[in-house]
């Protein structure tokens, strides 16, 4: 059987992008099973979120930085995502 | 007593993995690399960057599709929501009238998109159409193939039509599920018909309203079929909503590095608001 994915139009930046997120689910796959519970609690939006959730925010809300970044300064995304990596943070640490 | 842990049912979850990978995540993988790349056919492609990214957000046609839709969506809520619990609160509760106005009810869900679309579009016509040449008979001047704003209440009338029965159907469902306790309750208070709907049956209705208000937000925001059967996006770009500007770029241009990056920005601004209104629900759950 010849499988052939060219279709799909595999880039080495977006294969990449996969694997930094395949990555982190196997890290919380890990941290879940070293801490289990998935470490429950109320923070600054004022309703319950897991370590799951938190990732969800943090890379939902990052989506939007590069995004708005692109939209309203420019093309250069380093400084985007530096920001995402902040406010990342910040959801762990706060929300 | 420690908790037994078998890992094995995980494998049960396998063949609902395949489908979601086939299904989902392996064309949002390839929506992903065409997002950032440009083709002309034949599988080939070459590497485009940010730049499908920044010509979206930047264009004022894609923001135009986009408020158009929020409008609609917002219309379509304002009335079919209210419109399902008055018509669901004015449902009989017992007897054959029952069955009647639940069969009754279902029918326009039944039709499938396509037909709703071509018996408006048929309905509408001001030559052969009944409401088109009964309201051009009044003297009212209704066109909705040249008028934007003819085309924009067949647009939204067609929708109720459509959809409000779901609303009434779920409101009748938490209609009926509150004990009658509640209501002997109310009358030996001397509870007026206000205070009743108020402050029984409005919060127990709750949950289900925003199940409804979720699925109908979702599903106008993605409206397609209907309105393209009627209007085509017309006249000009009026009706032309994200879905309808998406296939045109798509299929009409085939614009697929284009077409991937408003589907991405698309997709993300439905995971917002579907995780929004999720985290809504369960809260709204949790305080229960």
């Amino acid at each position: 059987m010849n499988l052939n994915f060219s279709w799909m139009a595999w880039t080495w930046p977006t294969a990449a992008f996969f694997i930094v997120i395949a990555l982190m689910l196997v890290g919380m796959g890990v941290w879940e099973y070293v801490s289990p519970g998935g470490n429950p609690r109320v923070g600054v939006l004022r309703f319950e979120t897991t370590r799951g959730d938190r990732l969800f925010v943090s890379l939902l809300g990052s989506a939007f930085i590069h995004l708005a970044w692109l939209g309203l300064v420019g093309p250069n995304l380093w400084w985007a995502l530096a920001l995402s990596v902040i406010y990342a943070v910040g959801v762990f640490r706060y929300v | 007593m420690d908790k037994t842990w078998n890992n094995k049912a995980w494998f049960l979850v396998l063949p609902v993995l395949v489908l979601v990978a086939f299904s989902a995540v392996i064309p949002l993988m390839t929506v992903v690399n065409y997002s950032v790349q440009d083709t002309f056919g034949n599988n080939v492609f070459f590497w485009a960057g940010t730049e499908w990214f920044e010509d979206l957000l930047h264009s004022s046609r894609f923001w135009e599709a986009m408020v158009r839709n929020l409008i609609f969506s917002f219309i379509i809520l304002a009335i079919e929501v209210p419109l399902g619990i008055f018509i669901a609160l004015n449902m009989p509760k017992k007897g054959w009238g029952v069955p009647v106005c639940l069969v009754l009810m279902a029918l326009p869900l039944l039709v499938p998109w396509n037909v709703v679309g071509t018996i408006w579009q048929v309905f509408g016509r001001n030559d052969i159409g009944l409401l088109g040449y009964y309201v051009n008979a009044l003297g009212i001047d209704y066109n909705y193939v040249q008028d934007p704003f003819d085309a924009w209440i067949t647009v939204i009338i067609m929708d109720v039509w459509h959809w409000t029965s779901l609303v009434v159907l779920l409101c009748y469902a938490g209609l009926v599920s509150i004990p009658d306790a509640f209501y002997q309750a109310a009358k030996i208070d001397g509870a007026s018909r206000w205070a009743v709907f108020r402050y029984i049956q409005l919060p127990k209705m709750q949950r289900v309203l925003l199940i409804a208000v979720l699925l109908r937000f979702m599903d106008s925001f993605m409206i397609y079929t209907e309105p393209f059967v009627v209007t085509g996006g017309g006249p000009g770009n009026s009706t032309t909503f994200l879905s309808i500007d998406l296939v045109k770029t798509a299929l009409g241009q085939f614009d697929l590095g284009p077409a991937a990056a408003m589907s991405l920005v698309y997709f993300l601004i439905i995971l917002l608001l579907s995780w929004v209104f999720y985290t809504v629900m369960t809260n709204y759950d949790a305080e229960r």
